[in-house]
């Protein structure tokens, strides 16, 4: 029993992860339609600037603001430099630039960083083990700082008129535009505040899985399965379908077909799902009239 | 560039030349004044601190050259960048091989890197010596005879902790984590070939992918079945996380670590330095900054070649106390070859080493070769980690070699 909670507990622990890269992505999907593949790079390359930041002396937290400035700023140029000119482009040209962007950045990161593993430091430390051993006190810290973000994000689109702006200017950018809407400035906001929470998701995670330029690799493809799972244009969707591939992953590869095969059976569920509810457990379907 | 351009230059004259040297048909690259070895290595890219291990070839030829040579020859030796990517050093091989017209290849970098290379040098029956890699699979001269290793395998290595398991807890119960890939497969083989039909009762195994995030749920997986002993066989990250882990859940295995994941800025300190004692790993080098060696003839010998050779190298850097140990096996096979440096002879001679001591290895463990044995080195020490620093202790031990 005490092994079996053991597991649930790291499962959690790895979910909490996917689960924060995931509202990152579904936060740029809200706010452009697209998934951006550079996601997790970006956000390694914000945890980078932020451990800077702390071997220079700052303190965690004011370097946690000064990332999430910095990387809102990062955000908001690779929209104006990068995507503003191939706005109109054909999807493919989006991909192909995303994926450029993954290569360079990733790349620049290793450059500038170096390709070592680092220790990056957790706000939550010295607490010790909590809940009788079973999780650290920081896993427990990092999935509160995901729900946190996700009320915010959440609050912010449902109830402020800037969110309900956003949306607006990603789903319909021409009648959003006749009513008055910055649809140019409401992608950049976009993209600042999508890099912005791809750093907090950076910070949650280096201090479990270690810092270095590959961090973020195999967890978007894990959080691209969450956010999928629950709903690509669902916040507290992706959340949980984050943290359900976490749980699935660990206990098949624990308990059913042993560790080799445990990520094929998460994608074959994930499949599953997809294939009888294409919008996702949580997400809403959506009708295009013509 | 314009060096490798002015070696090219260089061999092609010296191809110019060699028709009217009778013997350069059945021999090339060597002419009566020359023997032409070729090399890749990441000259550039994420991996490219290992292009140190050049440097200090090159220096070494250079050493060798100014002492007169070897069979009344000088070596010449040619190293292209690869840039750590199977189809450039595939390509890089080719030039060498084919446009250069080199004797020999040797000690190039990696293991996807000459796993490109493995089947065309073999197809082409060029000797393809002392690979910097420890994957078991250049250990194979039944089917790939052209092609030798150096360092001890992985597989040796787990066999050597698989042997010292059984002889300090004879009815352990062993939890193995290894990656699932080549890399972590030589781990499980390892043990394998020293438990044979014990194996499935005594060891449970778990693996991870390069890609996954965390190996939590594989630690505790392991934890739950009673395992007394833990050996792994991962890549930095997951090393620290597995150390880091296996503490905190108050787990205490006798555990040992793969010797790719032991550096002590790159594993040790993330994973918490105090989280590591009693980890055991292994070496067959001597570490240069470990002061039993300050006065060791073989490290002062090594000390000497980079003050003359290498002024500027890093003493710190130990790609360099490696790079002087391959250098010194590939000499001694030159020297052994007398006066035909044939690519037959050469291979020949590269397979039948006697048992040598190397300057920058450790007592005791010797470079040798047999014809069905093409594990140059197939001993190491066990070292234990003290909280500071990794202390070496016991004997010997050697693998079984297969």
């Amino acid at each position: 029993m005490e092994a079996f909670l053991l597991q649930l507990t790291a499962c959690i622990a790895t979910g909490g992860i996917y689960a924060s890269v995931a509202l990152a992505i579904v936060m740029i999907y809200q706010a452009t339609h697209h998934v951006n593949f550079a996601q997790g790079e970006m956000a390694t390359l914000s945890t980078f600037i932020a451990l800077t930041m702390i071997q220079a002396g700052l303190p965690y937290w004011v370097a946690f603001a000064g990332t999430l400035v910095v990387s809102f700023v990062m955000g908001a140029l690779v929209e104006r430099l990068i995507m503003r000119p191939v706005q109109h482009a054909p999807i493919l040209t989006h991909v192909g630039v995303y994926i450029g962007m993954l290569l360079i950045i990733g790349n620049l990161t290793g450059w500038v960083f170096g390709y070592t593993i680092q220790m990056f430091p957790s706000p939550f430390e010295g607490g010790g083990p909590m809940l009788g051993g079973l999780f650290s006190a920081h896993q427990l810290g990092s999935v509160a700082v995901t729900l946190a973000v996700l009320i915010l994000v959440y609050l912010f689109f449902t109830k402020t008129s800037l969110g309900l702006a956003m949306r607006a200017a990603a789903y319909n950018p021409r009648s959003a535009r006749l009513v008055g809407i910055r649809v140019d400035v409401m992608l950049a906001l976009g993209w600042g505040l999508a890099a912005a929470i791809g750093s907090v998701a950076g910070m949650m995670v280096a201090p479990i899985v270690f810092l270095d330029p590959n961090m973020m690799l195999g967890i978007l493809l894990y959080a691209f399965a969450g956010a999928l799972l629950g709903g690509i244009d669902n916040p507290p969707g992706a959340v949980m379908g984050g943290f359900l591939v976490g749980v699935l992953e660990n206990l098949a590869g624990a308990y059913i077909v042993g560790t080799d095969l445990k990520l094929t059976v998460a994608l074959v569920i994930i499949i599953g799902v997809l294939v009888l509810k294409p919008s996702g457990l949580f997400g809403r379907v959506v009708f295009t009239r013509v | 560039m314009t060096i490798s351009r002015r070696l090219l230059l260089a061999s092609s004259a010296g191809a110019l030349a060699a028709p009217n040297i009778a013997a350069a048909q059945e021999t090339p690259g060597v002419t009566a004044t020359e023997i032409h070895i070729g090399s890749t290595n990441a000259l550039s890219g994420p991996v490219s601190s290992y292009s140190v291990i050049s440097r200090c070839l090159e220096a070494m030829f250079k050493r060798l050259n100014d002492e007169g040579g070897v069979g009344g020859r000088r070596v010449k030796f040619t190293v292209y960048d690869d840039a750590y990517q199977p189809p450039r050093t595939l390509e890089q091989t080719r030039r060498l091989v084919e446009r250069d017209r080199v004797a020999f290849l040797f000690n190039q970098l990696g293991t996807p890197t000459n796993s490109a290379v493995h089947r065309y040098v073999n197809q082409r029956s060029v000797p393809h010596l002392f690979l910097a890699t420890g994957a078991d699979k250049w250990a194979n001269p039944r089917e790939f005879p052209w092609t030798m290793g150096w360092q001890p395998s992985y597989r040796v290595e787990a066999q050597i902790y698989t042997k010292y398991v059984l002889e300090q807890r004879p009815n352990a119960k062993i939890a193995l984590l290894y990656q699932n890939d080549d890399f972590g497969r030589d781990y499980l083989h390892g043990v394998q070939d020293v438990l044979k039909d014990r194996f499935r009762s005594m060891v449970v195994t778990a693996t991870n992918e390069a890609t996954d995030p965390t190996i939590d749920s594989q630690i505790v997986q392991l934890q739950a079945t009673g395992a007394d002993v833990l050996i792994c066989g991962v890549v930095p990250r997951f090393a620290a996380q597995a150390i880091r882990r296996v503490h905190d859940i108050g787990w205490r295995p006798m555990m040992f670590m793969t010797n790719v994941s032991v550096s002590v800025g790159v594993v040790m300190q993330p994973a918490g330095v105090e989280k590591g004692v009693g980890l055991i790993t292994s070496d067959y080098r001597k570490d240069q900054s470990d002061p039993a060696w300050a006065q060791d003839a073989g490290m002062n010998e090594w000390r000497d070649f980079m003050r003359r050779y290498v002024p500027d190298g890093d003493l710190g850097d130990n790609n360099y106390t490696y790079g002087y140990g391959v250098g010194t096996t590939m000499i001694q096979v030159l020297r052994q070859c007398g006066n035909d440096f044939s690519r037959e002879n050469v291979m020949n001679q590269a397979r039948n080493i006697k048992p040598m001591d190397v300057a920058t290895l450790l007592p005791g463990i010797k470079v040798q070769t047999q014809p069905d044995n093409y594990n140059a080195i197939r001993q190491m020490q066990l070292q234990r980690w003290n909280g500071q620093s990794w202390e070496r202790f016991g004997n010997v031990i050697e693998g079984a070699g297969s």
